[in-house]
């Protein structure tokens, strides 16, 4: 057996941004086309300011967007977007109402037409919403049935208490109770242009993209409503949170710490604190529970920015047996980011990571529209990705030790273990002070 | 009459080789982003998996992550992600797939990480115990703590199928995983692991000269194996209705799937393409059949899909293999009368016909869906490896899109006028949830 060396790697060319360009149209919708022609296709997304709205209205709405026009049934709509090999859907954030889409290259002008239809002359014919509707209260249904979604919804209230964010999953009885004349008032008064931004990605020309959309959107006008939301609150730290799951053999443990917003000077550096704790499979936390103690399949830790707040996510979920020693294992990683440096091999290895999966997420049509129209949202652009490049470049390591021990602290946790009570209390209980609640 | 807009094709290069070892080569350069994607296949799957050994392929996926010969344990992960890549593996019916999707310059590290693990795994007891948990971790996330765990796809075979390869679980029970042992582990690498039983592609940002060049330094000197007698996995199919009912203690509202066998994907790609064409006019969004009548129409049902595959890979599967629909219903909902739906539709379709522009629209909506993958570099790397494995075929990733552009309106009538009652496999999950 003769030892091998690994080979170097040759180090990354300048960071290239593909053409674009960008427009605000006459009615306030903002729109940026991007051009990679690598397939022929486009991908479409629009982002419609939605903060302030009710959340079963809202998220009913959503379900509902493609349910008819003043002239084309759902059936209608689905077949002549289907005719030119495109597709269009919709879904909610707390912040937002995201639309996504692609299409054949050949059949933008068409997919434009007809969601300028949607938003300009929505129906929301009673039958299909009923449908819709019914099919919203079962997906919510199943929601609460799976443990990743119930885990969630009981870590947002403790994160957010009386902020909207608390809840993002309405009722089953609210969804029930929404009329379609409420999700026609709902349209009517927040899917507005302005404020809004559309991102077309693939193969097009961006002045003529932008002209399309100018031809297809121009009759949607309407100013926009003031959907910002108050900031979210500081996380208060106190005792576990366990929601009973009887007879889990698993248990969700789930943690959220304080973050920054993207724009902070010092968010390369909290990212790289983030990967090297438990952002990527070789991070400590997960090198230790998955690859050394065989506690759990994905942990995985990320940040996640709304509008009005930013937050650090910790996510596993661990065999019933280990949960306390999941949680000891936690708290010690935690313990050690925030007290003591990283070393230099295992930042640098975290920042080529970083900087590296910019260029993968950049790579593809769906990845560029995915991060030009989310960007966008934070009043962003994709230049942004130059920037955090250079700050992820040259981050030093008193930075992450310092962001570390400001935002990753055990003491700073507030945690939520979903899983059968009644055998994981004793050992969570060992090891921090507990309470019982419900999702 | 919908006018029918031009279904477009990609034209990505393709250079195929194989080494003196019999390794299988594939590279497809585009220069379009600087990243690389890089697959090594292995004709290997759960179907050849030995008996008292389920979820034996799949635990082995794990185990070739666990280092090699210049490996320590740990030591890919690192390597991949400190070079700003991501891996993965994932186990099929037929196959085994390893990648990596990297920025350029880290192609020459992916390929020594690839040659090292195919010269051989570094197989442990320390390893393979802790790789048991993970796997159990794994099945519990995916299967035993959610609702709907395995629905369709590790409930339907043993229905459908009589043969221990075509009809077992696939994730494994955790008696079989327990009593793994290294020994069948280094059986199992010596047997299938050889590199006259692989397939390496390479897609992405590189030059065919250089990576050619690399390609040999690397995995030239892997020992030549040579691959194992392909088995035929083929069994009669249904003359007769087979039906599976059980109840999922998490699981809120009933559902039902059923399944039914179509030609060789391979052997009979023909007959076999208006499947995957058909299977899309059933159920591919609000103006398909099933979901115009079942859930817009009856409200039978509130979400149906269609596909084939029992993993979705329709173009990654050997024969034998089946059109799967899967259903979920509102509370109270009646599996009959979905199944009585479906056979009403499936009989209106044979008898009738398609409507103007149905399948052309399909047929455009396929295409996006297929030239979509293909802009990842990986959505290139491994399905041409897989091709290549399977047909000898990775150029067959262009012709995708006009193939099933060219699946006629007969084909979708006589293809729909075979999913009979009678050679139909069915499972229905009953809610168990609050129970």
């Amino acid at each position: 057996m003769s030892l091998r060396t690994l080979p170097d790697l040759i180090p990354d060319g300048k960071l290239k941004l593909p053409r674009q360009a960008e427009r605000t149209l006459a009615g306030g919708l903002t729109v940026i086309a991007i051009r990679r022609p690598a397939v022929p296709l486009v991908e479409v997304r629009l982002r419609v300011p939605f903060g302030r709205t009710p959340l079963p209205r809202a998220t009913l709405l959503s379900q509902a967007l493609f349910t008819g026009t003043g002239t084309m049934s759902s059936v209608e709509i689905a077949a002549e977007l289907q005719a030119v090999g495109g597709g269009l859907s919709a879904g909610l954030d707390p912040d937002r109402l995201l639309i996504t889409g692609n299409t054949l290259a050949s059949g933008l002008d068409r997919l434009l037409e007809i969601l300028a239809a949607v938003l300009t002359d929505p129906a929301y014919p009673n039958e299909e919403v009923a449908t819709e509707r019914d099919r919203l209260v079962d997906h919510i249904q199943v929601a609460l049935t799976q443990p990743a979604h119930l885990a969630r919804a009981a870590l947002l209230k403790r994160m957010y208490g009386r902020h909207p964010y608390a809840v993002q999953t309405p009722e089953p009885d609210q969804v029930r109770a929404v009329r379609p004349a409420q999700l026609r008032a709902l349209h009517a008064d927040r899917v507005r242009p302005e404020g809004s931004v559309l991102v077309l990605v693939g193969d097009l020309n961006p002045e003529k993209a932008i002209d399309a959309a100018d031809k297809a959107l121009g009759s949607w006008t309407g100013p926009g409503k003031d959907g910002d939301l108050p900031p979210t609150p500081a996380l208060q730290p106190g005792p576990l949170l366990l929601v009973d799951r009887p007879g889990a053999v698993q248990s969700s443990l789930r943690m959220a710490l304080p973050a920054l917003p993207r724009t902070d000077p010092d968010y390369a550096a909290l990212q790289l604190a983030n990967l090297v704790f438990g952002g990527y499979f070789s991070s400590r936390w997960v090198e230790n529970i998955r690859e050394d103690k065989g506690y759990t399949y994905g942990p995985h830790t990320s940040i996640e920015h709304f509008l009005a707040g930013s937050a650090l996510l910790v996510a596993a979920e661990v065999a019933t047996e280990v949960t306390g020693p999941s949680l000891l294992e936690t708290f010690y990683e935690l313990g050690r980011i925030a007290s003591l440096p990283p070393g230099e091999d295992e930042l640098e290895q975290a920042r080529r990571y970083a900087l590296g999966t910019l260029r993968l997420g950049m790579s593809t049509q769906a990845g560029l529209a995915g991060l030009a129209s989310m960007y966008a949202s934070f009043d962003l652009r994709l230049d942004y990705l130059r920037d955090y490049s250079a700050a992820l470049a040259t981050a030093t390591r008193e930075q992450v030790a310092d962001v570390a021990a400001r935002f990753l602290a055990p003491s700073q946790t507030v945690a939520v273990v979903l899983g059968d009570a009644d055998k994981v209390h004793a050992p969570l209980a060992a090891l921090t002070a507990v309470e019982r609640g419900v999702a | 009459m919908a006018r029918r807009i031009k279904i477009p094709a990609t034209k990505y290069p393709v250079e195929r080789f194989t080494l003196d070892n019999g390794l299988r080569v594939v590279l497809t350069p585009d220069r379009s982003a600087p990243v690389v994607g890089v697959a090594v296949v292995y004709d290997v799957g759960i179907r050849s998996e030995p008996e008292g050994r389920t979820g034996f392929a799949h635990l082995f996926e794990h185990l070739m992550f666990q280092g090699s010969e210049n490996l320590e344990k740990l030591a890919h992960f690192r390597h991949v992600q400190g070079a700003g890549g991501t891996f993965n593996g994932s186990t099929h019916l037929d196959y085994t797939d390893y990648f990596e999707v990297l920025p350029s310059g880290a192609l020459e590290r992916a390929l020594f990480l690839e040659a090292d693990r195919m010269r051989g795994p570094r197989l442990t007891e320390e390893n393979l115990l802790n790789q048991i948990d993970v796997v159990k971790e794994e099945i519990r996330v995916n299967v035993l703590n959610r609702p709907y765990g395995g629905f369709p796809w590790l409930r339907l075979p043993p229905v459908m199928f009589s043969t221990f390869p075509n009809a077992h679980d696939g994730y494994g029970s955790f008696g079989d995983l327990d009593s793994a042992t290294v020994e069948d582990a280094q059986a199992f690498f010596d047997r299938y692991y050889a590199c006259g039983n692989a397939t390496l592609a390479v897609a992405g940002d590189f030059d065919v000269a250089a990576a050619t060049a690399m390609i040999h330094r690397h995995f030239g000197d892997v020992a030549a194996r040579p691959a194992p007698p392909l088995p035929d996995f083929d069994e009669p199919g249904l003359t007769e209705e087979r039906r599976d009912v059980y109840t999922d203690r998490l699981a809120p509202l009933p559902g039902v799937a059923g399944a039914w066998r179509v030609p060789d994907p391979i052997g009979d790609f023909a007959d076999y393409l208006p499947f995957v064409v058909l299977a899309e006019v059933l159920t591919d969004g609000d103006a398909s059949r099933l979901v115009e009548r079942l859930v817009q129409r009856d409200r039978s049902v509130t979400s149906i899909g269609g596909y084939i595959g029992f993993m979705g890979d329709e173009f990654q599967v050997r024969n034998p293999t089946a059109l799967l629909l899967q259903a979920h219903m509102p509370p109270g909902g009646d599996a009959e009368k979905v199944l009585r739906t479906v056979d009403e539709e499936l009989d209106r379709l044979a008898t009738n016909g398609l409507t103007p522009g149905e399948l052309e629209r399909t047929q455009a909506r396929i295409a996006t869906h297929l030239l979509r993958d293909t802009d990842a570099v990986l959505g290139r790397a491994l399905p041409m490896a897989v091709l290549e494995l399977q047909r000898g075929r990775p150029e067959m990733l262009n012709e995708l899109p006009k193939l099933v552009g060219e699946v006629t309106e007969a084909q979708i009538v006589a293809a729909a006028a075979t999913l009979r009652p009678d050679r139909r496999a069915v499972v229905e999950v009953l809610p168990g949830a609050g129970s």
